[in-house]
């Protein structure tokens, strides 16, 4: 049911100077299913996208308009389209009102060391799954599959009682550790590592005499590449943007962005055009990340459903 | 499968019966190693007490608000982006935007978009003559606008699943189905929504998850206390803001607990509804 969503098809995402084994099978291939539909899109067509473009932008748009007025501004009518002069004093003020410096730095710590652990071992496991033969290789595959379909909201109670045990309540760790591995990313690396490693390649590796460990820094890792840095975006996404679990292990003082983001809203801070500045601070680096990186965040998203 | 299956039970096991451990005891927040034989008291208490039903009704209308015509409209919005376009990687970025967004800040802007005396929705509908409404204040709208967030963050992102299922649809199905002479709605009933089943099962199994967890946007939408309480009268409070308020409000991780285990009983049924649903309708088709 799920496979067809998760491939991580390599034709897709790898440059186009990959090895010129898995190039011609994959050009072959979208020979082959062609791309779909090929009619032209008609002017009704780009008014209902221009129209979805515009519900998709415009929350954004207003975010930062009414984070530059200010609260007299704001919480007049009609509501200001147009941005005013105040942004950067309502940033600086969300800044300090509602711990936002603090915010950011621990989100992103947070993303940082999840994306970086995930896209680490999910290369490794997926290596291993996808080119190496070992004992019990579909049995631990099954494995992690398996911990994909554990709702998480269902091992919230016991993991707060753990991390009040170890110590680490409302602390860092007690928000990084228990996501450091992801099944997802496991299974995302290992479909793109089946298709886009050739055997022969390993198999060469393996006859020049090197380690698993060696084949892995110097051949695996370069092919990986694409694939690595999507999927270290996507999951960096996710877990900036995670929100149950931090906001039940930390509290206002130690907090992650989404956490201080309720933190607003919950009327420490009244002036909206401040609440609406904290929201574009905690924004802000997400939305840089999609500008630079759109084209290959929305091209690892429609090669592997990555969600949770 | 079965292999699967029994690894499955054993690793999604072990946080399942742990939880279900504690909740069958009394324990508080306080002092978590302290834990009292309760038996099934707390399922008991639960089944007897309003504020659960309640929870779980808004749980289900809120998903439903939420998903179906968030689905429908990333379908459509696949259709379009599938089409041959000018700037098609703008499009595509502009409908992930709001997925990139935090459900922390999506909240707070739609909060004030839908605030009752300045907020930008109330002034648009009341240039038609219309008054405005208090979309916090009462059931529907506070549902409404809750699930209109929920909308907004996932369609795009599941559009983005459905195109690349649709791109994968070889083209000679479609050329076949246009010599049968099948219009262009015809074509996309009867070759795009077959030829993107799985994934559109796939996108009704996450996202029904994705409801019955629903959270930070009600917390956000109430504004402080009335947050976690899901409003005044509880008319927006899902089973997510439940178990919050049980374990960290209330301190009793045990009722938490219990939330947490119905919480899954409900997402067991929803699959197993979709299947006999799966079931009857491929027999009818085939």
């Amino acid at each position: 049911m799920t496979t067809d969503s998760l491939q991580a098809r390599p034709d897709e995402l790898a440059p186009r100077t990959t090895t010129t084994a898995s190039g011609g099978r994959s050009r072959r291939r979208l020979l082959r299913t062609g791309a779909g539909r090929q009619h032209h899109a008609g002017p009704l067509a780009y008014i209902l996208l221009g129209i979805a473009a515009l519900t998709s932008l415009f929350p954004l748009y207003f975010t930062m308009v009414a984070a530059s007025t200010d609260n007299t501004r704001v919480t007049q009518t009609p509501p200001p389209f147009l941005p005013g002069p105040n942004l950067f004093s309502n940033l600086a003020k969300a800044w300090e009102d509602a711990a936002m410096g603090k915010a950011l730095l621990n989100s992103l710590i947070v993303a940082g060391s999840i994306a970086t652990a995930t896209v680490l071992f999910a290369t490794l496991a997926g290596f291993a799954f996808a080119k190496l033969r070992f004992k019990g290789r579909n049995l631990l595959l099954m494995l992690v599959i398996g911990t994909m379909m554990v709702p998480p909201q269902l091992s919230v109670v016991p993991l707060f009682m753990m991390m009040s045990d170890l110590g680490w309540g409302q602390k860092l760790p007690s928000v990084i550790f228990p996501t450091l591995v992801s099944a997802v990313g496991v299974f995302f690396m290992r479909q793109y590592l089946s298709e886009a490693l050739p055997d022969e390649l390993v198999e060469a590796g393996r006859v020049d005499g090197a380690h698993s460990l060696r084949i892995f820094w110097s051949i695996v890792l370069p092919v990986a590449r694409p694939a690595m840095s999507v999927l270290f975006m996507i999951t960096f996404v996710h877990a900036w943007n995670d929100f149950f679990w931090p906001f039940v292990a930390l509290n206002m003082e130690n907090p992650t962005v989404p956490v201080a983001l309720t933190q607003l809203s919950a009327g420490y801070v009244k002036d909206q055009s401040v609440i609406m500045a904290g929201a574009l601070l905690g924004t802000l680096p997400l939305l840089a990340m999609f500008i630079v990186f759109g084209r290959q965040i929305v091209g690892g998203i429609m090669q592997g459903a990555v969600k949770g | 499968m079965a292999p699967f299956f029994l690894i499955f039970t054993a690793f999604s096991l072990y946080p399942l019966l742990y939880t279900f451990w504690i909740s069958l005891h009394k324990v508080e927040l306080a002092t978590l190693d302290i834990m009292e034989w309760k038996g099934f008291g707390n399922y008991t208490e639960l089944i007897q007490d309003d504020q659960f039903w309640n929870a779980f009704a808004n749980t289900f209308t809120i998903g439903v608000i939420s998903t179906v015509p968030q689905l429908m409209l990333a379908l459509g919005l696949a259709h379009l982006l599938n089409y041959k376009l000018r700037g098609s990687t703008f499009f595509r970025v502009a409908a992930l935007a709001p997925y990139a967004t935090s459900v922390g800040a999506a909240a707070l802007v739609f909060t004030m978009l839908f605030e009752r005396d300045f907020g930008m929705i109330n002034w648009f509908i009341e240039l038609f003559g219309v008054d405005g409404v208090d979309w916090e204040d009462s059931k529907w709208p506070a549902q409404f606008a809750i699930s209109t967030i929920v909308i907004w963050r996932w369609t795009g992102y599941n559009a983005l699943l459905y195109l690349a299922a649709m791109q994968a649809i070889p083209r000679d199905r479609y050329e076949a189905a246009a010599i049968d002479g099948a219009s262009r709605w015809q074509q996309f009933r009867q070759v795009t929504v077959p030829g993107i089943r799985s994934t559109i099962v796939f996108t009704i199994v996450l996202s029904t998850i994705g409801a019955t967890q629903i959270f930070g946007e009600p917390l956000i939408f109430g504004q402080g206390p009335n947050g976690i309480s899901g409003g005044a009268d509880n008319q927006y409070q899902t089973l997510g803001l439940l178990l919050y308020e049980a374990g960290w409000k209330n301190y009793q991780m045990g009722r938490a607990a219990t939330v947490a285990w119905a919480m899954f009983l409900i997402v067991i049924l929803v699959f197993l509804l979709q299947r006999l649903l799966q079931r009857l309708t491929s027999s009818r088709s085939s």
